[in-house]
């Protein structure tokens, strides 16, 4: 056996599992589900192909009104998100020195030793009617009886921002990491205040950070169950919601995997829309950040 | 070259110059302290309007951190900086009419060539059309006229250069500083770039503060040249004041090349020293500095490979002496370093003591050997002392 011969089997052991976590993981459920999701049931035990499931899932107002509002309160958490972890960021990034900074970011990432359902109780505790919020308010005599801050959209949001936080910081640190501190002194030399040094300096240079946190934290929030759940109550109306009941409480797989590819098509969508928009391509995103 | 002069802030603005208008900058008695350590220490210059200065110290003396309180990026700890008789302590650094070129350019690579030009014009709200030309002026005037829509990383070093100094130079500044900015340039690039920046300077009539630790860049292009070292200006004077007339010993040994030896000062009369080195042999000179040297005091004597005057030594030929040529040395040549102009040779000398001395340019010595015997000479005057250093 010739040594390039070797060196293309040793290539191929060594990506192999790999290939077998795609392939067994990734691509041969996503088949099966489309099979499911394109198959018509016309009376039991009796199936026809056809794209039936998907037309039924849009004549319904609700499950539209879900998915419009799911994607809308994503791309809001996502928004919120990166308002909130710029700033810290920066300061991680290019304020902070030393032990300060790997403090901060260790503080970024102590949330995540917790499951994700022990952080949304934490949640609860604080928000609800008996919770810590409000038994403090009413203490201080700003409110006469407990109020509830549980099961409304902002609960939700309050939820999905705390979950996505770290994986905003994370890629914005790296990339600001890599800005020089010349180049800002420069700008401010060249006759720029603070607002002309951030637009035209540090976002231009941080912007394949800010869009890789941004399709991850969108990508997480629009595909979250738990926090909408538990923290929107009921009457939530998230997408993944009505994967699940479909799925679980009505054993209707035909549908459910509709419901999972039609989320799927729209998170691609927007991706590739804000891609568009912002003038990145994916391949510069993930190799700067 | 460069620029247009256009109505500059500095009019619009309408400054009141109340004093000493003849100076473009002024620094008083600035003292910088990071934690217990000194980096600039009572640092006190003034630059004349349309000049180019230099400031020329080895590395890690304090030049970048001057400059940096300068631009306002650092605040001195005491001290006052007036620019056009003004005093600018309490103005930002982006308010400030100097600008900077950085000691890596910082060009910024999210834009093109000309984007990079047109920033501080767009900070100043130019008009579009205004904008346009004056970036295509500036291109024009560095010789880059087409390349406005490249990419900093598309550019070579001296063209990167030449865009960073333009990128300031549209914005009409009073004093331009600029921070070691051929470092990272080849040798033939740097004196090209030297010869080029010095021309610039003059046509723009602009005041440059130029930061260096060449000091073949400093006295080719400067009309003033500081000395630095520790946080402390040695001497300000012009680049022939500094070769010629240096006033301490690290001038001395810093600007030019210098034979050097330690000694003490054996005896003195009116006009001259005479000295004795450590190794023990006697030379007689004068005093560098202002400084009085004293009987019995340590010092630390300078003679320029140059100013000494070698001889063959030939059995026809007695060696003569000239009037005050007082200092000889029997010396035997060890090496040649051939350097067409600059060529010199390192010999030895009776005593033991290794010498460079420079050859003269008439071709005489062309032929001159290893091994063969000379005689060296110099004057009392081109044998300087100054108190030893620490050093
Ligand atoms: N921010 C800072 N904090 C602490 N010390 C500093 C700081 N900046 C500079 N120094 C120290 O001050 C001294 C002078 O630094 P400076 O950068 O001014 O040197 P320089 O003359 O520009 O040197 P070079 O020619 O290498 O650029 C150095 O010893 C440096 O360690
Ligand atoms: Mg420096």
């Amino acid at each position: 056996m010739s040594q390039k011969d070797a060196r293309r089997l040793t290539f191929l052991l060594l990506l192999s599992p790999f290939l077998l976590w795609i392939l067994l993981l990734v691509v041969i459920p996503h088949i099966d589900m489309f099979m499911l999701s394109v198959r018509e049931k016309i009376e039991p035990r009796v199936y026809e192909t056809g794209l039936g499931n998907y037309i039924e899932v849009f004549s319904e107002p609700v499950y539209v009104h879900t998915l419009f509002r799911t994607a809308v309160m994503s791309v809001a958490a996502t928004a919120l998100t990166l308002l909130l972890a710029f700033p810290v960021s920066y300061y991680i990034a290019k304020l902070a020195r030393g032990r300060l900074k790997s403090a901060l970011f260790l503080m970024c990432l102590l949330p995540f030793w917790v499951s994700e359902l022990v952080r949304v109780f934490g949640w609860m505790i604080l928000l609800r009617e008996t919770g810590v919020i409000s038994s403090f308010l009413q203490w201080a005599g700003l409110v006469s009886g407990p109020v509830e801050f549980l099961y409304n959209d902002a609960a939700v949001m309050v939820g999905l921002v705390y979950t996505s936080m770290l994986f905003m910081v994370v890629p914005l640190v790296s990339t600001l990491d890599s800005l020089d501190e010349s180049l800002v002194e420069a700008g401010y030399d060249l006759g720029g205040g603070g607002f002309a040094v951030l637009r035209e300096i540090v976002i231009p240079h941080a912007m394949p950070g800010i869009v890789a946190g941004c399709i991850i934290v969108f990508m997480l929030s629009l595909g979250n169950y738990l926090t909408p759940i538990l923290l929107g109550g009921k009457s939530s109306l998230w997408f993944t919601g009505h994967i699940y009941s479909q799925f679980i409480t009505r054993f209707n797989w035909e549908f459910g995997a509709a419901f999972g590819f039609i989320l799927l098509a729209t998170s691609s969508l927007l991706v590739w829309l804000a891609l568009r928009l912002s003038g990145q391509t994916l391949a510069s995103t993930i190799a700067k950040s | 070259m460069l620029m247009v002069r256009q109505p500059s802030r500095r009019l619009s603005k309408g400054w009141e110059y109340t004093t000493r208008m003849d100076y473009d900058l002024e620094c008083q008695s600035i003292v910088k302290t990071f934690g217990v350590f000194r980096a600039v220490d009572q640092v006190s210059f003034q630059i004349e309007r349309g000049s180019f200065f230099s400031i020329l110290g080895p590395s890690g003396c304090g030049k970048t951190t001057l400059m940096r309180m300068i631009a306002g990026f650092y605040e001195p700890d005491s001290g006052d900086i007036h620019i056009k008789g003004r005093s600018v302590l309490s103005t930002p650094p982006n308010r400030r009419p100097v600008n900077m070129v950085f000691q890596h350019l910082a060009l910024f690579p999210m834009m093109t060539v000309a984007e990079n030009i047109a920033y501080g014009l767009r900070r100043r709200r130019a008009s579009r059309s205004e904008i346009e030309t004056r970036v295509a002026d500036a291109l024009h005037r560095i010789g880059l006229p087409d390349s406005g829509e490249k990419r900093i990383d598309q550019l070579s070093g001296g063209q990167k250069q030449r865009i960073a100094i333009a990128r300031c130079m549209v914005l009409d500044p009073d004093v331009l500083l600029l921070d070691e900015p051929l470092g990272a340039l080849d040798l033939k690039l740097r004196e090209h770039m030297k010869v080029e920046l010095k021309q610039l300077q003059h046509q723009l009539g602009t005041t440059f503060v130029y930061i260096t630790h060449d000091q073949s860049e400093a006295l080719v292009m400067s009309d003033r040249v500081a000395v630095m070292n520790d946080g402390k200006f040695e001497q300000v004077g012009t680049p022939q004041d500094l070769y010629f007339q240096p006033d301490t010993a690290f001038v001395a040994g810093f600007v030019g090349d210098s034979n050097k030896w330690r000694g003490r000062v054996l005896n003195r009369d009116a006009t001259s020293l005479k000295l004795e080195a450590d190794s023990g042999e006697t030379l007689v000179g004068v005093p560098g500095g202002s400084a009085a040297a004293d009987r019995g005091m340590a010092v630390d004597i300078f003679v320029r490979p140059e100013s000494i005057s070698l001889r063959r030594v030939t059995s026809s030929e007695p060696t003569s002496t000239p009037g005050d040529t007082v200092n000889h040395r029997a010396a035997v040549v060890e090496s040649v370093l051939f350097n067409g102009a600059q060529s010199r040779a390192l010999v030895k000398t009776r005593q033991g003591e290794d010498m460079a001395v420079a050859l003269p340019q008439t071709g005489e010595y062309a032929d001159l050997r290893e091994g063969e015997e000379v005689t060296l000479a110099w004057s009392i005057e081109h044998c300087r002392c100054y108190p030893a250093s620490s050093g």
